[in-house]
């Protein structure tokens, strides 16, 4: 790899590039699903290709192949820079990167068992024992439908530029899922899903054991069973309301993570992803949420899925300041639009799905930092309202800002004690009243890393893996009602 | 591109290496080019070049999948034997259908030369076209300009060997002002890029930028809409998913269970999907290798037929329609080609016959909120307008909707004339889809 990159480097130098980064990436993918009892999917994909990105002229081009022979490294520079010195057609200015990024080192995901190396078939069984957990709870005339997952993910990564970065990854993913969907007769359809749809960290199959699929899965059927009878979620235009940490961890993704992202702010993604209420104006000066609330972009913390050694730039992960005490203090950004804007060094933030894909500024691991709550004071200290678990539709504008999102199931909170189960709960609301609405965050101890492997940006499409600390919190005078 | 030749050697190369029972081989190259642009200038611009096997092997009721894109012989035998592995480390399912015999699938010519060798130059001078339109406006132009070639084979060990080749061009673009308070959004979709017309799509896209500046809030609440092609293209992908699936059938999701024969949706509509019909991306066999049949979906306003793949198909005693995904599959079968047929109306009129609605560019961030009734729950997004006496008005803020796909079907009183064909990015579906009169359209809030 390495020789391959110092020839594809002096390859584009030569033929005029200002600037040249290559990365080789080989991306292994296990998934593994049993349904109804039976072992439903077993497959494992291999990918493998090189990406060459040039500054020509001074724009931007980018080539890929899946094909490291001689002639084709020879067509891809070529193609890069031809689509370069096209781009440069439209240009008005010349990129600037900033200061070169020279890094040379290594990365490899901190685990204990390599998923790789535990038996086909102990994953096969633990997910067998795990679907049979939910099949066996009683019906009640309900129909199930049970689903359970795995995923395992290797990828190894070679970084090297024209500066001199020479960078080497090794990233380890594993994740897991089960799914309890019940229906009844009157064509009611009700959902389970634990931990929450796919759980996924940067972290072994130990991973996998300590979400212990198979002591939770018959809690999984019997909820999505109790569901279908359950009272339909009372409306309310303003209510309390405290958010599972899973469901904080959505809420973060979606009204935080996304419009943090510099090209948004931007415009850049005005097209497909949109763009971002966090204008250029609102750095350090808008209040995002309350005195409580203190978020982090952090590429640094162990396991998490947005965790690495460096970005696709090259340069090294970081944990970054987004909110500090209420405060939006700063965005995600990548080399050249943190020159452009004389923000400093980049932050470490452009990621690629794969080899085929250029990078862009996507989430690390955003981060609602710990309070000191515990979760059953926090209830405790309720009187009156309403407590949403697990999320299950997710809907926000392109500037995310009016969000509206749905959970699995929902608790009635009457005297500081769950009283009722609610089905087909909903709340909404506008991003920064409901941060500043915030008034109680739940502590380290219930604190969690929960992965997004699927969070979807750019075209080509690309799909990246984030992560977000959370831990369940209050916040007041929310609009509740319920799908039904 | 590496041809029918090529494909069918690699093909052939990995059933003779197989001692499975039974083996499938998925063939899928492309070359892909996209230029994107925003403010006004191209900001990403990408060619990718890939081919990947796919080998999924039957063993006794035992099945295993393996995926590379290392196509050299010996990238070939060990994707086979990864197959091969994984089969043997299960235990024997029941779920698993032996592969299909399939006849040869029709040959349809969507392969354009013009597409597939489009230059990043060419692409360039469109895109600086547009923005020096939008320019001209003192508005911004966001987008992008994709052409694709590609090659899909699909062969197994009964002797199937199928053999499409095709070609994408599309071009949409998002115009907008400094502030980002108003926006206008377009596109143009077809096999053939000379058919594209970057000037049409710019100014459709100015013009309703233009349009869209200081928009009024309207109330939440039940209104007449004017759906344009784009958003009924959305609302289609989620009743493909959910409604005409033979899985979601199955396991009693889809509202079109035990309805067939009633009339379920407006008589005004007839659905079907066609993976051979040239007006849209064509693509005649399914990745088992079944040849796609037309499949009436829903004829005035009738629950007709769902689409099944061969897995589906065996439990109904049926015979597959060609819609599988690739396998294994927790999603079913899919109708990737789906059309609504045009009415009799054209779009003018259909705006004429509003009293007072909302007109619909697109919508935005669709999610399901519940499957059985495809309720859904989105926002309004570039170019969003009153209609009162059948003239387009004043724009308005962008809308929540929390309403159920199939209620609007059933509420539609109007199909244009006119349609055009949609493709969706992600999944790769296409939609030929017109511009509908929905009645009863249910808001549930407006936008800051």
């Amino acid at each position: 790899m390495k020789d391959l990159s110092a020839r594809i480097l002096n390859m584009a130098q030569m033929r005029g590039a200002s600037y040249t980064d290559v990365r080789t990436v080989t991306r292994t993918m296990q998934t593994i699903a049993v349904k109804n009892g039976r072992v439903q999917e077993v497959t494992q994909n291999e990918s493998q290709g090189f990406g060459v990105r040039v500054i020509a002229d001074g724009a931007w081009g980018f080539a890929s192949s899946s094909r490291d022979d001689y002639a084709d490294v020879d067509v891809v520079v070529n193609r890069a820079l031809q689509i370069a010195r096209a781009s440069a057609l439209t240009k008005t200015r010349n990129i600037n990167l900033g200061p070169p990024e020279a890094n040379k080192g290594t990365y490899r995901s901190e685990y204990k068992m390599d998923p790789f190396m535990i038996s086909m078939a102990d994953k096969i069984n633990l997910l067998l024992k795990a679907d049979e957990q939910m099949r066996r709870v009683k019906k009640n005339g309900a129909h199930l439908v049970t689903t359970a997952e795995m995923v395992f993910v290797r990828e190894d990564k070679t970084f090297a530029s024209s500066e001199g970065a020479l960078l080497q990854q090794e990233i380890i993913e594993s994740g897991c899922e089960i799914q309890a969907l019940a229906t009844n007769d009157a064509g009611e359809v009700q959902t389970r899903t634990y931990p929450w749809g796919r759980h996924q960290q940067t972290r072994g199959f130990e991973f996998v054991l300590e979400q212990h699929l198979v002591e939770n899965a018959p809690r999984i059927a019997e909820e999505a069973i109790l569901l279908l009878s359950a009272d339909v979620c009372p409306a309310y235009d303003a209510t309390t309301v405290i958010l599972s940490g899973n469901q904080v961890a959505l809420q973060i993704h979606e009204s935080c993570g996304h419009p943090i992202e510099l090209d948004r702010v931007l415009k850049q993604e005005a097209s497909f992803a949109g763009t971002s209420f966090l204008t250029l104006d609102k750095l350090n000066t808008l209040q995002y949420g309350s005195e409580l609330v203190n978020i982090t972009a952090d590429a640094t913390i162990p396991g998490g899925l947005g965790t690495f050694g460096y970005d696709d730039e090259g340069v090294p992960a970081q944990r970054a300041q987004i909110v500090k005490d209420g405060r939006f203090v700063g965005y995600m950004t990548n080399r050249e639009l943190a020159t452009e804007l004389n923000l400093g060094r980049s932050n470490g933030t452009m990621r690629a799905e794969n080899w085929n894909r250029t990078p862009l500024i996507r989430m690390t691991n955003i981060n609602l930092l710990p309070g000191s709550w515990k979760l059953d004071d926090l209830i405790a200290d309720t009187d009156d309202g309403i407590y949403f678990d697990t999320n299950r539709s997710w809907s926000i504008d392109d500037k995310r800002l009016n969000f509206q999102f749905g959970t699995e199931l929902a608790w009635e909170i009457k005297g500081g004690k769950k009283t009722r189960l609610l089905k087909n709960p909903i709340y909404t609301g506008v991003t920064p009243n409901f941060w500043r609405s915030c008034d109680a965050i739940c502590g380290e101890s219930e604190w969690v890393v929960w992965g997004t492997p699927r969070c979807g940006k750019g075209q080509p499409p690309q799909t990246i893996r984030t992560g977000h600390g959370a831990s369940p919190a209050r916040f007041r005078n929310v609009k509740v009602f319920s799908r039904s | 591109m590496l041809g029918y030749e090529k494909l069918k050697q690699l093909a052939d190369a990995a059933l003779a290496y197989s001692k499975a029972e039974q083996t499938e081989v998925v063939l899928h190259a492309v070359d892909s080019s996209l230029s994107r642009f925003a403010n006004n200038t191209i900001h990403q611009n990408v060619f990718e070049s890939n081919v990947t096997v796919r080998v999924r092997v039957v063993m006794g009721k035992r099945t295993g999948v393996a995926e590379s894109n290392d196509i050299t012989p010996d990238g070939i035998k060990r994707a086979v034997e990864t197959a091969r592995a994984i089969a043997q480390a299960q235990p024997e399912s029941q779920h698993n259908a032996p592969l299909p015999e399939s006849a040869p699938a029709p040959r349809v010519e969507s392969f354009f030369a013009n597409t597939a060798e489009c230059s990043p130059e060419t692409r360039a001078r469109s895109i600086g076209n547009l923005a020096k339109q939008a320019a001209a406006n003192k508005l911004f132009a966001a987008g992008a300009f994709r052409t694709d070639a590609f090659e899909l084979a699909v062969a197994n060990s009964l002797g199937t060997f199928q053999f499409h080749q095709g070609t994408v061009a599309d071009l949409h673009t998002v115009v907008m002002n400094d502030a980002g308070t108003a926006s206008g959004y377009a596109s143009a979709s077809s096999p053939d890029v000379r058919a594209l017309d970057a000037n049409a799509v710019a100014q459709r896209a100015i013009d309703k930028a233009l349009r869209s500046q200081n928009p009024i809030a309207l109330a939440p609440g039940e209104y007449t809409v004017v759906l344009e092609p784009t958003a009924v293209a959305m609302m289609l992908q989620y009743l493909a998913w959910h409604t005409f699936n033979a899985l979601a059938v199955q396991e009693e999701r889809s509202y079109v269970r035990g309805k067939k024969g009633e009339l379920v949706f407006s008589p005004l509509l007839s659905l079907f999907d066609d993976g051979s019909d040239l007006e849209g991306y064509p693509l005649p066999f399914d990745h088992e290798g079944v040849p796609r049949q037309r499949v009436m979906l829903i004829e005035n306003g009738v629950a007709r037929e769902v689409v099944y793949d061969t897995f589906t198909a065996r439990r109904d005693n049926v015979a597959s329609t060609g819609h599988s995904l690739p396998a294994p599959n927790l999603q079913g079968p899919v109708p990737r080609n789906l059309f609504i047929a045009g009415g009799a109306q054209t779009r003018d009129e259909l705006i004429a016959s509003v009293t007072r609605g909302i007109l619909v560019t697109r919508f935005w961030y669709t999610r399901l909120v519940a499957p059985l009734h495809v309720m859904m729950t989105g926002l309004t997004r570039d170019g969003t307008f009153l209609i009162e006496n059948g003239q387009v008005s004043l724009p308005v803020k962008n809308l929540r909707f929390t309403t159920s796909y199939i209620d609007a079907l059933k509420n539609t009183r109007g199909v244009s004339r006119e349609t055009e064909l949609v493709r969706e990015e992600m999944y790769g579906m296409n939609f030929r889809a017109p511009t509908l009169v929905v009645d009863d359209f249910s808001f549930t809030g407006v936008t800051q």
